[in-house]
């Protein structure tokens, strides 16, 4: 920083001509918790010069107050951002920092070690070039090392750096970091890391972290900075690979300009080539690059552009575009890795929101093969997934997307999980394969229908479905909806758990997964009948807003008439009429709805009954006054 | 072929800022007016281009910024064709809050926090983008791309939504919102450098000019309308000083400077000994104030 202050233009000019030119760089630090890792990067950054001097003076009152290094400098302080974080004396969250070389600039994830942050190392690695792994030098390669190099791994990160810190602990001896490089480099390799490096560095004193070691003439490897300074970046991997443009955004100014903006996920695109849209198939050529620069004549992996195509075909957001001889495959059905990232559970059966490029589509996880134990690796049966945890299992998609498998492409074959109530993402997946069933069903499509089927018996078909608490009165007035209908003359059939839970789903228990199971069930078997032409009653507690909505959006628009038999758990409990309340208050029956199960109330329901203010038989004439004010039964005979 | 950094930072930010376009139902861009707003401007232009950007710009003003800036704001709105909305908190006009008599917390918190939430709330905004950076300060280089907010405007750093690849979740509730921060991967010398390729308009306050200013307590402050009170001994006096930031002119720090064009302003920020927001008054508080603004709907 001492340099002379008196540059000609001409040679700033010239440094800015240089560094324009620099390529980016991104890295993730994984470590556990005591490794020193934030004092790695905090050294960096004091190496590469990029301490100003306010944040210096900042980071000196900091040390006094809370550092752990006397009166030294703690250079995690400068790292660990928030608040609560900074008391409790460790990072809880992905933080992002940035420095620059004259040869790269930097992004840097520097995620905590801690086993229930899982979530966000796997943010951090999930755009990361490199993988900087830090290990103490007295401590060797610990549970904590290995669960992160086979979450750098699964994430697709090829290259890794060993930073064998605090070496000066161990009188800079050789023989520790040997043997360090001798265990890890077995385990590296079973877990298909090949491209591993390993450093002696002391990030505390400055060892091998910028500048060369005279401590350790023994090293004859690159410093930390000097890998970095050299290692190849992914991008250059990615542009020979197929040309994928997942299409973000249609770009229409006005009728003669239709052009097709997106971020090239991968290779080379030049004017004149010939394109692919998926899923819908249809081929055409590229008519121009559009940039704001001025349009060009190829484009490359990382680039956002805007093409337009030679042809009018019908394309929109969530399409992929590719060159017409390398296309990507188009399926419905995968197998797939999963994380999960949400305090609630994963529940197999359920319906996700799923996103991958910018198209969401409806998911539905199917039974989990095996979980990962992330520290021993070992394969373990599991139904469901918590927070954190990594398994496998089928997916079934609403509609056909077109992908790669995460392996070859990660934008292409990497997706997100949101969920359909709370909008939060609540875990992210790899798409491994398509399952090959997803390329050889096909619906059938059929002259008889459900309409014609309905007309015959003068209705409409449709479900009623009656949600509310035990006890709150849904199968009284089921049968007596039923038997008014059927005294109209109707075709109706009730299903409540007399008949579907001794029957269909008598293989299910009362836990959340098994009510999500039962609902899924109800719900396809009230579609059957509803494609027969029936009028359909459910009465069923169904007690999560997300399995409710399932069944909704399995039938057409109308088909679904929610009914929300309203009860207050005061009332139901006291009327009790099976007995149920008494004994899941004495802990007798587990998960019971209202008392150690939520019940989330209905938010749209068609028809509303409050029980406290309409006796049943009354409730049952509203509801059938309802079905003929929207046109469901026809013309009452 | 390698792409430069800066190509690679400005295709991730025009992906950012089409993603919230495609996701959202009625974005706006937070138009400050400094040299962060510029390019996040000029990005915009660039990821609809041939198309304008569709949506407005919305500069939450406290009436107290330099004369320089709204000439600027508004040519520049006329230039790029896009509606410009601007909002005074009505309520702080009416009490006159104002950063001297009320000091800068009220006066931040009145006119920028409170008058961003109404403005939000006023025009149903669901998302807007922000030219906050993450190199700023500690607690934003936590903060994701796509910042949720509860209807009542408020941050939570504990639920933050994990971000992937270049996946982001921008579903949210009726009354809920997202503020979208596209320069979150960008450092102050990577938006002059941009500045300097892009030959991107910047306020002129910018560049090195002789302008008047009193020292006040360590700080250079430029008397820039009369509205500014004189302490007793104050004159006001003709230096050569530029801004690093932009703001509200009795809040921000000038400092000395030769640097009239940008390759001077680079140079200078290489020799830099400071961090830019120093020259902010209102992160003088203690640790933690921006995250403690921010958990309140500070942007």
């Amino acid at each position: 920083m001492e340099r002379a202050f008196a540059p000609a233009v001409a040679e700033i000019e010239r440094y800015l001509a240089t560094h324009q030119r620099k390529s980016l760089l991104r890295f993730i630090t994984c470590g556990s918790v005591d490794d020193g890792k934030s004092t790695l990067i905090g050294r960096l950054l004091y190496e590469s010069k990029l301490l100003f001097e306010d944040q210096l003076a900042a980071l000196e009152a900091d040390s006094r107050k809370m550092g752990t290094q006397g009166d030294g400098l703690d250079f995690a302080l400068l790292l660990d951002g928030l608040t609560a974080e900074r008391e409790q004396g460790i990072t809880i969250d992905v933080a992002y920092r940035y420095f620059a070389t004259d040869r790269r600039k930097y992004i840097v994830a520097d995620t905590p070690g801690h086993e229930q942050y899982t979530r966000n190392m796997v943010t951090g690695a999930s755009t990361a070039d490199v993988a900087v792994l830090i290990v103490d030098a007295r401590k060797g390669a610990l549970t904590q090392t290995r669960r992160h190099s086979y979450l750098v791994s699964l994430l697709g990160i090829r290259k890794i750096l060993v930073a064998v810190n605090k070496m000066d602990l161990v009188e800079y001896a050789e023989a520790p970091f040997r043997a360090i490089t001798a265990e890890y480099g077995d385990f590296a390799a079973r877990i298909g890391l090949d491209d591993v490096t390993f450093i002696p560095v002391s990030a505390l004193k400055g060892d091998n972290v910028v500048a060369k070691s005279a401590q350790m003439p023994w090293h004859r490897g690159p410093t930390l900075m000097g890998y970095l300074e050299s290692v190849a970046i992914d991008e250059e991997r990615l542009q020979k690979a197929p040309f994928r443009l997942p299409v973000q955004w249609v770009n229409r100014p006005h009728h003669d300009f239709r052009g097709f903006a997106g971020t090239i996920a991968s290779g080379t695109i030049h004017t004149g080539e010939r394109v692919r849209v998926q899923p819908s198939g249809r081929e055409s050529r590229v008519a121009r690059i559009v940039t704001a620069d001025g349009d060009l004549a190829q484009a490359i992996a990382g680039q956002s552009i805007t093409l337009t195509l030679t042809d009018e075909i019908d394309i929109s957001r969530g399409d992929l575009i590719s060159t017409a001889s390398a296309p990507p495959e188009v399926a419905d059905q995968f197998e797939a890795t999963i994380i999960w990232m949400a305090d609630e559970p994963m529940l197999p059966g359920r319906p996700y929101l799923l996103k991958i490029g910018a198209r969401t589509v409806n998911a539905q996880i199917g039974d989990l093969k095996y979980k990962v134990n992330v520290n021993s690796l070992e394969h373990v049966a599991a139904k469901t997934l918590a927070l954190n945890e990594i398994g496998v299992c089928n997916l079934s998609l609403d509609h056909p997307v077109a992908f790669d498998v995460y392996k070859e492409n990660r934008d292409t074959g990497g997706f997100i999980f949101i969920d359909r109530v709370s909008n939060n993402t609540v875990g992210a997946g790899l798409l491994e394969f398509a399952l090959r069933r997803a390329h050889n069903i096909h619906i059938q499509a059929l002259d008889l229908n459900k309409g014609v089927r309905a007309q015959l018996k003068g209705q409409k078909s449709c479900v009623l479905w009656l949600t509310g608490l035990s006890g709150a009165g849904k199968s009284t007035i089921a049968n007596l909806v039923e038997k008014k209908l059927h005294a109209l003359g109707r075709h109706t059939y009730l299903l409540d758990g007399d008949n579907i839970r001794h029957g269909l789903n008598k293989d299910l228990g009362f836990t959340d997964v098994d009510r999500v199971e039962n609902i899924r069930r109800v719900a396809e078997v009230a579609k059957l009948m509803v494609d027969a032409g029936l009028i359909v009653i459910t009465a069923f507690i169904s007690p999560f807003r997300a399995e409710r909505r399932m069944a909704r959006e399995l039938m057409d628009a109308g088909e679904f008439i929610e009914i929300f038999v309203d009860t207050p758990l005061a009332v139901a409990e006291q009327r009790d009429s099976k007995g149920l309340y008494k004994k899941a208050r004495q802990g007798e029956l587990k998960n019971f709805t209202g008392i150690d199960s939520p019940y989330e109330v209905p938010e749209q329901a068609e028809i509303h009954v409050e029980t406290t203010r309409l006796a049943a038989d009354a409730a049952a004439d509203l509801i059938v006054r309802e079905l003929g004010r929207r046109g469901v039964i026809g013309t009452v005979v | 072929m390698a792409l430069t950094y800066l190509q690679r930072l400005e295709a991730e930010s025009i992906h950012i800022i089409r993603e919230v376009v495609a996701e959202t139902d009625n974005p706006v861009m937070l138009y400050s007016i400094g040299k962060d707003s510029a390019v996040m401007l000029h990005l915009a232009i660039k990821a609809f281009f041939p198309a304008r950007p569709p949506f407005p710009l919305l500069h939450v003003d406290t009436t107290w910024k330099f004369r320089d800036m709204y000439a600027f704001r508004d040519r520049r709105a006329a230039e790029v064709g896009m509606k410009l909305i601007v909002h005074v908190n009505p309520e702080g006009l009416a009490m006159n809050i104002n950063p001297f008599t009320h000091g800068s917390a009220v006066h931040t918190d009145v006119m920028k926090t409170q008058g961003l939430r109404q403005a939000l709330d006023k025009y149903g905004f669901d998302a807007a983008f922000g030219g906050a950076r993450r190199d700023e300060e500690k607690s934003r280089a936590k903060e994701r791309i796509f910042s949720f907010r509860s209807a009542q405007h408020r941050w939570d750093p504990k639920t933050q939504r994990p971000e992937l690849w270049h996946l982001y979740n921008a579903r949210k509730h009726k009354g809920e919102s997202l503020r979208v921060f596209p320069l979150s991967n960008w450092t102050e010398l990577d938006v002059w450098q941009y500045i300097h390729l892009q030959d991107i308009p910047i306020v002129p306050l910018y560049f090195a000019r002789e302008r008047p200013v009193v020292e006040r307590d360590g700080t250079l402050i430029m008397v820039d309308d009369e509205r500014m009170p004189l302490r007793d001994g104050e004159v006001p006096m003709l230096r050569k000083v530029r801004f690093r930031t932009l703001g509200c002119y009795p809040l921000t720090g000038a400092i000395e400077s030769d640097a009239d064009t940008l390759p001077a302003i680079v140079q200078e920020m290489l020799l830099a000994k400071t961090s830019e927001r120093q020259g902010r008054v209102i992160d003088y508080d203690a640790a933690g104030s921006m995250e403690k603004k921010k958990v309140e709907g500070y942007f």
